[in-house]
């Protein structure tokens, strides 16, 4: 049964989907804002349920999510409604959500998708010990629930987000062994700009330094975490030096105890409600699949708007102001949906992101951190060996034929984790470029029970024979 | 006064609002499945339901993410071993 039907679905209540509902509201839209989660925020602003409070110390823009929390707080709230598909009909969508093994049904008139994205990741020898989590997961723990993923902690990876994780861990008392950074951020100054235009961001980042070097963490760039060792659990790391292709250079490997690893590669945008609609996509600088958009954020699909990320990583400022523009739009306000000096601050953002992609891309090299045996594709325990001979003997060419020949991709995260790299990998043995396009992922955005599969199928039936 | 919910026999103390796998964690925990090939230990990896690694079974129901289902008084935790459909043998 569905919902009466809203002007406005907003999916996604972090950064993007926040702004997004707070302007559709302000629109004179009814929208309904609905969330996975049982509390606002997304990743970015995450915090236990009802007390942002306890972990505000952690966080920037607290005023700016305040502020949005309120703004949004006349739309209906449907959060721990993780919506695993829309449908489109004629003239209106069905949000398809469970809530507490329940279906729910919400209508709307137009959307605006907020997925987010999570954490990119390169394997390594020893990346599926516990105790080593994503840079993502080791935030998650620590301000979603206040546990410290471990007591000596190894950062590592690239890209400016590996600030906060390392300064948050350091914060709670957790002893930071070391920021492991791959690329060269010096790089940054020689694209001054672009940064210029956006200096508030560079501000965030200093922050976080300070408090790196207020607990002595060391910060060491063209380093990586390249292996971790252990047998039922995380003992130590292997920490090497880099070349500019990220190999390891000779001579340069360290061993280092610690009880956890924090590790992120960039992030990948959650694709799987914009692809289920038929959204165009795009392969952002990065390599990541994202959504094409206009002007107001509206996707190929009328009535479709998408916002932050997976529009291509751009951070949460970015997603406030996409998903304002969104919003505003979704409510039918097309006309003043954008001013010039939002289109003007979109743009610097956007070119900002673009020099951080770039300077903290990734290079081919972390493919020779691998031994044969080391596992690509988590839950179906693929090793690298299988891939590449997926390619050399089987004659894959890209990473959907390796994913056939290998079952790589296929399993319970459906190539959420790996599918990045087991594209570059079997490009690499084919000696072909890396193709994102190749990596449309899955259609359904989270599992369900098989019985409501098909009392779905009943009930289309029972619609269309009306 | 902190809640508890029991993991294999085990009294677990959470705090209102934390997930069955951060709580675990919380208590020194770092793995509970092995998987259904090579018997590898796993436990939270992604830490917010992306990965499926944290698997667990929650009150007889198999295949939950510990890192996503909020942990509630008195609920009964077991490690997952292999591809978690057990219950389903005859």
């Amino acid at each position: 049964m569905a919902t009466s039907r809203y002007d406005v679905a907003v999916i996604g209540a972090g950064p993007g989907g926040l702004a997004g509902a707070a302007a559709a509201v302000r629109a004179g839209a009814s929208v309904a804002l609905i969330d996975s989660a049982s509390q606002p925020g997304g990743q970015y602003w995450r915090h236990p349920s009802g007390d942002y409070a306890a972990v505000a110390d952690l966080h920037q823009g607290t005023a700016a999510y305040r502020s949005l929390v309120r703004r949004a707080a006349p739309a209906a709230w449907f959060l721990q409604h993780q919506v695993w598909t829309i449908e489109r009909e004629k003239n209106s969508f069905v949000v398809r959500a469970m809530a507490d093994g329940v279906e729910v049904e919400i209508a709307a008139a137009a959307l605006v998708l907020a997925p987010g994205a999570f954490d990119r990741q390169v394997p390594f020898p020893g990346w599926d010990l516990p105790g080593v989590y994503t840079a993502g997961g080791a935030q998650a723990l620590l301000k979603g629930h206040q546990v410290l993923a471990g007591r000596r902690i190894a950062v590592g990876g690239t890209g400016p987000f590996l600030l906060p994780v390392a300064a948050g861990l350091s914060a709670r008392g957790a002893e930071v062994v070391g920021v492991f950074e791959a690329n060269s951020p010096r790089r940054w100054v020689r694209q001054a700009r672009s940064v210029l235009p956006v200096v508030g961001k560079l501000a965030e980042g200093a922050g976080y330094a300070a408090t790196l070097l207020r607990h002595r963490v060391p910060y060491r760039v063209r380093h990586a975490v390249v292996a971790a060792h252990g047998t039922d659990s995380l003992a130590a790391v292997t920490v090497a030096r880099l070349d500019a292709h990220w190999r390891v250079i000779a001579g340069s490997e360290r061993v280092i105890d610690c009880d956890a690893i924090a590790v992120g590669w960039g992030f990948t945008p959650q694709l799987e409600l914009p692809l289920a609609l038929g959204c165009e996509t795009r392969a952002d600088v990065d390599g990541s699949l994202v959504v094409c958009v206009d002007d107001l954020q509206q996707s190929s699909v009328e009535s479709v708007y998408v916002a932050g990320e997976a529009c291509g990583v751009g951070g949460a400022q970015l997603a406030v102001l996409e998903g304002s523009i969104a919003g505003r739009a979704a409510a039918g306000d097309a006309a003043r949906a954008i001013s010039s000096r939002q289109r003007r601050r979109r743009r610097a953002l956007r070119a900002f992101a673009a020099v951080m992609h770039e300077v903290h891309s990734l290079r081919d090299g972390w493919q020779s951190w691998l031994s044969d045996d080391t596992v690509v594709c988590r839950c179906e325990e693929v090793p690298a060996r299988e891939i590449r001979a997926a390619v050399g003997e089987l004659g894959a060419l890209d990473a959907r034929s390796a994913k056939r020949f290998t079952r790589a991709g296929m399993g319970w995260c459906q190539g959420r984790v790996c599918g990045h790299s087991t594209g570059r990998i079997a490009a690499t043995a084919a000696g072909r470029s890396f193709d994102p396009l190749g990596l449309a992922g899955p259609s359904i955005a989270s599992p369900v029970p098989l019985g409501l599969l098909a009392r779905a199928q009943a009930a289309h039936h029972l619609t269309t024979e009306r | 006064m902190m809640d508890i919910f029991i993991f294999d026999g085990r009294r677990i103390e959470f705090r209102p609002g934390q997930s069955v796998g951060a709580a675990l964690v919380n208590v020194g925990m770092r793995s509970w499945r092995r998987t259904r090939l090579t018997g590898r230990p796993r436990g939270i990896f992604c830490g917010i339901g992306v990965c499926f690694d944290c698997l667990v079974e929650i009150d007889g129901t198999p295949n939950q993410r510990a890192c996503l289902i909020p942990a509630r008084a008195g609920m009964v935790v077991r490690r997952q071993e292999g591809d978690g459909h057990g219950h389903l043998t005859v």
